[in-house]
């Protein structure tokens, strides 16, 4: 890095306190829900806590875990997650790989077919109506199938699978090598980073997936993980759920169990990022600038 | 890289031999790919299914949706097919819906479009590496968290005696209340949560087009005597604009698409007159209603698509004018 003298000092702390403020408008948050989900009903109410826990206990973890609604949201998602992740990745993939070939027909159709669709849409009730009409309502596949294909990814994987060298698959195919082997023995094992980019992506979309419990589901034995929290967190269903009919302690834990809730539910992803990190720099860098 | 390379180099010497047999099969380029056409197929039909069919459903837009008769054989709405659209039009909150429609999508693409450059431009002034790295790492976390959590946070944080707001209220002396109740709050509520959200994940695409910035015009610069402000605002600046245009006109074809889920569960009986936008009406009417008029609804819709496209093509023609930017 090149670098000025003198007033570069005063310059250097000054943008080293906005960061600061920064990182901590965006930390707090995250340390008073922790907090307060280890702390006690009691010291939760009066609104002791700040971001040290008080009166450590992990009973309302306990209280949480064991919850039968919430493990079969559990349940629900981790299967939506890896059956929608595989569906979405292998549709984003094929789809992306023909359309990155300077030699592929009709390239400029397909474009176009694929792009109209980002800002163009029929609506909420024309979907609804076909979604019923394919049987899906109230089934697995409404959760996962409706909203799979994201254009957007297809285009940033398109302009990665662009910008690797076209020499490559030429050498292949003057060897006789078909598109589908060059796609798999070629450019797959090059696309690692985008292919960890929209691992994430996916695997987050399907996680945090709502939309679609609210607009298709009403059997409560497939709600997602989201669907069972909004009820415990939004509509205020906690103390009912989690004590039965008039258990007074339990009402009381009410804004304690709903931190819990918070941690337990986000914690799997927060902690998953960390590994894609290092591929993101390539992945979604070369995918977008260009895009 | 390196196997495929040691993959190639064979090939090269034996392509000039036995491929003339080939050559008169791969003559018709479709012929030739027609692989590549199989790859298509199930992108294609999904498509065509999920987004091409629910186009030609917005047809019940202009009539009067009966399940039972189905798509084509429900009678047209009256007013030659309008009918719908004027009673939205007449609707007693038409203009409010509008209002709130416009106003917390202006406002947040506002400050969606110039926080998260700003951010990139600080963080890369960072110059302790490990300081940078970090302000990265904790400015992605939020964007893990579900929208469902994060309206369910700003409940509990507006929960009158534990809540985090009322705590800081409290703290300098104001005075709790129960701010998921306000209709004066709900837009910056709403904007403000989102940016916590999503500010150091929506500037990742600015950090990697900096980290690229030739280094030489920042030597050339510093030789000149410019400052590090000065070159900020005349290097790093033009550097990344046109991505930002980008990022912006595509959020202006966007507009009227303001998060229906995080609205939806923000909204509460006290904003209620602030946070009714087209989406949650659209969902109100029909699968949200006892009575669901779906002709309405999509007809609604389809009001806000229209709006949708007009507003990308008007920012894609200034921006063209403007900067020489543009979508296509």
């Amino acid at each position: 890095m090149v670098e000025n003298k003198g007033s570069d000092k005063v310059f250097n702390y000054v943008v080293l306190v906005l960061m600061l403020l920064f990182t901590a408008i965006t930390l707090v948050p995250l340390l008073f829900v922790l907090a307060n989900s280890f702390s006690s009903a009691d010291m939760v109410n009066k609104g002791a806590v700040f971001i040290i826990p008080k009166e450590v206990t992990f009973e309302n973890y306990v209280s949480v875990l064991t919850n039968s609604d919430i493990l079969m949201g559990f349940k629900n998602t981790f299967m939506y997650v890896v059956i929608g992740t595989v569906i979405q990745l292998f549709m984003q993939f094929t789809a992306a790989y023909p359309l990155s070939r300077k030699d592929l027909k009709g390239r400029s159709f397909f474009n176009i077919y694929f792009s109209l669709t980002m800002f163009v849409s029929g609506g909420m009730i024309p979907l609804f109506i076909v979604v019923k009409s394919l049987g899906m309502l109230n089934t697995i596949w409404a959760m996962i199938i409706p909203g799979c294909v994201s254009v957007f990814n297809i285009i940033v994987i398109r302009t990665f699978m662009q910008s690797l060298p076209w020499e490559l698959q030429e050498a292949a195919m003057l060897d006789g090598c078909g598109n589908i082997r060059i796609f798999i023995t070629i450019i797959l094992p090059l696309c690692r980073a985008v292919i960890a980019v929209m691992l994430l992506y996916a695997i987050v979309g399907y996680w945090n997936a709502y939309f679609n419990s609210l607009l298709y589901i009403t059997d409560r034995s497939l709600f997602p993980l989201q669907r069972v929290i909004q009820q415990l967190l939004v509509a205020n269903e906690m103390s009912g759920a989690m004590g039965g009919a008039g258990a007074g302690s339990q009402a009381l834990k009410g804004e304690v169990l709903k931190y819990v809730t918070i941690v337990v539910s986000s914690v799997p992803l927060i902690v998953m990022y960390p590994f894609f990190h290092k591929y993101f720099e390539t992945g979604l860098m070369v995918g977008s600038i260009k895009g | 890289m390196e196997n495929i390379g040691q993959e190639i180099v064979p090939i090269d010497g034996v392509n000039n031999g036995g491929s003339s047999t080939k050559k008169i099969k791969t003559s018709n380029p479709w012929y030739k790919n027609w692989t590549l056409y199989l790859l298509l197929v199930p992108s294609v039909v999904y498509i065509f299914i999920f987004s091409y069919l629910p186009m030609l459903g917005s047809v019940i837009a202009f009539k009067d949706y009966n399940s039972y008769l189905g798509l084509w054989d429900s009678p047209w709405a009256g007013m030659a097919g309008f009918q719908h659209f004027v009673t939205f039009v007449k609707l007693p909150n038409f203009w409010n819906i509008i209002f709130n429609t416009l106003y917390i999508s202006v406002y947040s693409i506002v400050l969606n479009t110039i926080l998260p450059v700003i951010l990139a431009l600080f963080v890369n002034e960072i110059r302790w590496k490990t300081a940078k790295k970090t302000v990265q790492i904790i400015s992605y976390c939020p964007y893990f968290i579900s929208t469902v959590v994060v309206v369910g946070m700003l409940f509990s944080f507006s929960n009158l005696e534990s809540g985090l707001f009322n705590q800081i209220v409290t703290l300098f002396g104001g005075k709790a209340s129960n701010l998921m109740e306000s209709e004066k709050i709900f837009p910056h509520m709403y904007v403000f949560s989102g940016l916590w959200q999503g500010l150091g994940w929506w500037s990742i695409v600015y950090f990697g087009a900096l980290a690229n910035v030739d280094q030489e015009l920042h030597e050339a610069a510093v030789l000149d005597g410019a400052g590090r402000i000065q070159r900020i605002i005349h290097i790093n600046v033009p550097t990344i604009l046109p991505m930002v245009i980008i990022m912006f006109i595509m959020s202006i074809g966007n507009m009227l698409n303001v998060g229906f889920e995080k609205v939806y569960l923000m909204q509460t009986s006290g904003n209620l007159g602030a946070s009714e936008i087209i989406s949650t009406y659209v969902y109100r009417v029909s699968m949200g209603a006892l009575v669901p008029q779906f002709s309405y609804a999509t007809a609604i819709s389809l009001f806000n698509s229209v709006i949708n496209i007009i507003l990308l093509v008007i920012a894609n023609v200034i921006s063209k004018k403007v900067s020489e930017t543009s979508l296509w």
